[in-house]
């Protein structure tokens, strides 16, 4: 396993280097057009473009600015907000914890309900409950999102008034951040409902942040079981005359879940995105609404900083999914 | 989709088995009739939409649609803020969808599953390489890629599709690659190797056409999803800009109607891009269960 492990660890550092390298680019095209736009939009000379070009280091060869931001990103400097001056690591790691409270919820939701119905359909095959489970699935991976957030909005909080529209907390609270999950924070503090508040705000959000990890896990479990099932090895555990549901849930199940635990991980991408739209419908203070009002206000280090951020999370993420991968199927980990 | 509709001609016995297995799903059939339908209003826009897509009419601003307490039977589904009819302007918006659809899948899938053959073949330094390229592009979700690129190009549908179009290409590779591997471990493939089969045999002819099923149904997720990011990036005021009538564009300019309580503003372009992208799903389902032999037997 320690073998295993190192293998996909040593994998991970050509991708490293090309996230960084990809945000690299994208932050050097962006810090060249800012300084171009400025010295078109105040009819500055061309002494003063090139002091400020020198200034960002954008006059040296592009293989040394390519190695002092990478210095600086190993040590953790992503530069500063041009907005608010502070650094962007703090900024992020300030948000991202709404964003992963939401997002962890959200995959809950789809997990709790994706895995069984899949399950359910997959052994109920043909039947009005699998056609009907598949085809929600179906609409469910087919919905726009951010159509169908608007929707419940319009439905459970402006006709029934159920849900709030907005926000993590309701202004009747102050919650000091301890962990920045609210759900913890709201528990550790000594005020009376505000943990039901911040689970209220997490409903339509999270419903629509997992609706499409829903049906994908959904969709892939029942065809992973259907797969599953026809193999020779569960004829045989069937005709050594195991109970179905040892056969089910012991034979199959182990072996379905391997496809389904990769979509699981792909999934953690789908999320992060849907958290960009998510987030903006719902005012929700993470890093996908910071994101976007960056990209709003020009503020580049931060548009720069984010995304390499995420994409260091989601290559995280994935190299866990490969190590449970390892885990659950011993013939990946033995290959190596 | 010209398989299709191609039924008739020679060599019949193969398609006509195939039409027959795709005919009996009834959920497929609905996804291509609707298809066929979305096809339809996008060609002969110009012909059968009730107006033009940017026509105000000023005496007509939200005007429910007539069937829901409105007045007039010029607006089918009622207009939009600045008197444009709502029903004539998702009929133009069907062109662009397709489009992006068409252009991204394109792209993606011959690109991928090029890459993925070599990389399934080579087993080597060319493969390490192009999966560490893959999983580069894979640690960037599709629409923060796009979001990052219209921040540096400016918002546009052509920069928008290419970084949609480059998003996805890791899910094809991967998924080629990863049959390519399963199928090269099988006996017919040592059996077309004994039998002194080239590479470029093994790899189009004898290898591919047994990695075509989970293909098409990457395919056609990949046209949805490739309509539902275009829509989001519009939606996001980043993709295609109003005036155009692209269904995510008019849901970013109506979502400010909603709490009034012009619901038919925000309601029908939704739809549509709900009931297309559902049609590809049901579509790319149906031609799964039809062309998967491992499907059929069971």
């Amino acid at each position: 396993m320690l073998r295993f492990l190192a293998s996909r660890l040593i994998v991970l550092v050509p991708t490293l280097l090309g996230v960084i390298l990809l945000a690299f680019f994208l932050v050097r095209q962006l810090h060249g057009d800012a300084v171009e736009v400025r010295a078109g939009e105040r009819g500055i000379t061309e002494e003063q473009l090139a002091e400020r070009r020198h200034a960002l280091g954008l006059d040296r060869p592009l293989h040394e600015q390519f190695l002092s931001y990478l210095g600086d990103v190993v040590q953790g400097d992503l530069g500063k907000s041009y907005v608010t001056q502070r650094p962007v690591l703090d900024e992020f790691a300030e948000l991202f914890p709404a964003t992963i409270e939401l997002s962890v919820v959200a995959m809950i939701f789809a997990i709790v309900i994706g895995l069984p119905a899949g399950i359910l359909a997959a052994l109920t095959r043909g039947s009005f409950l699998d056609h009907g489970v598949m085809g929600a699935a179906l609409t469910g991976y087919s919905m726009p999102i951010f159509w169908w957030a608007i929707l419940l909005i319009v439905l459970f909080s402006n006709t029934l008034g159920l849900t709030p529209v907005s926000g993590r907390l309701d202004i009747l609270y102050y919650i000091e951040p301890t962990t920045g999950f609210m759900l913890i924070d709201t528990l550790l503090s000594d005020e009376a409902g505000a943990f039901w508040s911040a689970l209220h705000h997490l409903i339509l959000p999270s419903i629509v942040l997992g609706t499409i990890p829903l049906a994908v896990i959904a969709r892939m479990t029942r065809s992973a079981m259907l797969e599953v099932l026809g193999e020779d090895y569960i004829r045989t555990a069937r005709a050594k005359g195991l109970s179905p549901r040892r056969v089910i849930w012991v034979h199959a199940l182990r072996n379905a879940l391997i496809p389904v635990v990769t979509v699981i991980g792909l999934q953690t991408g789908t999320l992060l995105a849907g958290a960009v739209l998510t987030e903006t419908i719902f005012s929700w203070p993470g890093v996908g609404k910071w994101l976007i009002d960056a990209i709003g206000r020009r503020d580049f280090p931060a548009v720069q900083g984010g995304i390499l951020l995420i994409a260091m999370t989601i290559i995280a993420v994935n190299l866990v999914v490969d190590l449970l991968y390892g885990l659950i199927n011993p013939r990946i980990r033995l290959q190596k | 989709m010209s398989t299709v509709s191609e039924t008739t001609p020679a060599p019949p016995a193969p398609l006509l088995a195939f039409w027959r297995d795709f005919s009996r799903n009834r959920g497929a059939l609905a996804g291509l009739l609707f298809i066929l339908l979305v096809v339809f209003c996008a060609v002969f826009a110009p012909i059968v939409a009730p107006h033009a897509a940017d026509t105000q009419y000023r005496d007509n601003f939200l005007t429910a649609p007539p069937w829901a307490g409105g007045d007039d039977w010029r607006f089918l589904l009622g207009t939009d803020d600045v008197g444009r009819d709502i029903l004539s302007r998702i009929m133009w918006g069907s062109q662009l969808s397709l489009f992006i659809g068409a252009i991204v899948v394109t792209l993606s899938l011959g690109v991928g599953v090029l890459l993925g053959l070599v990389a399934g073949f080579s087993r080597g330094l060319l493969d390490q390489f192009i999966m560490r390229l893959m999983d580069v592009l894979m640690a960037i979700p599709s629409l923060l890629l796009a979001v990052a690129i219209v921040a540096v190009l400016g918002p546009s549908l052509t920069n928008a599709m290419i970084a949609i179009a480059i998003v996805v290409l890791p899910h094809y590779v991967r998924l080629t690659r990863a049959t390519v591997i399963g199928e090269l471990a099988k006996d017919y493939v040592t059996a077309s190797r004994i039998a002194g089969a080239g590479i470029l045999r093994m790899m189009m002819i004898v290898v591919l056409p047994n990695c075509l099923a989970p293909l098409i149904v990457q395919a056609t997720l990949g046209f949805s999803s490739a309509i539902l990011d275009a829509a989001a990036l519009g939606f996001l005021g980043l993709g295609a800009q109003p005036p155009t009538p692209e269904w995510g564009t008019m849901l970013a300019d109506a979502k400010k109607f909603v709490q009034s309580g012009h619901w038919w503003v925000v309601t029908f372009p939704g739809l549509a891009i709900l009931l297309t992208v559902l049609a590809f799903n049901l579509l790319g389902d149906g031609l799964r269960d039809a062309l998967d032999p491992k499907l059929k037997e069971r």
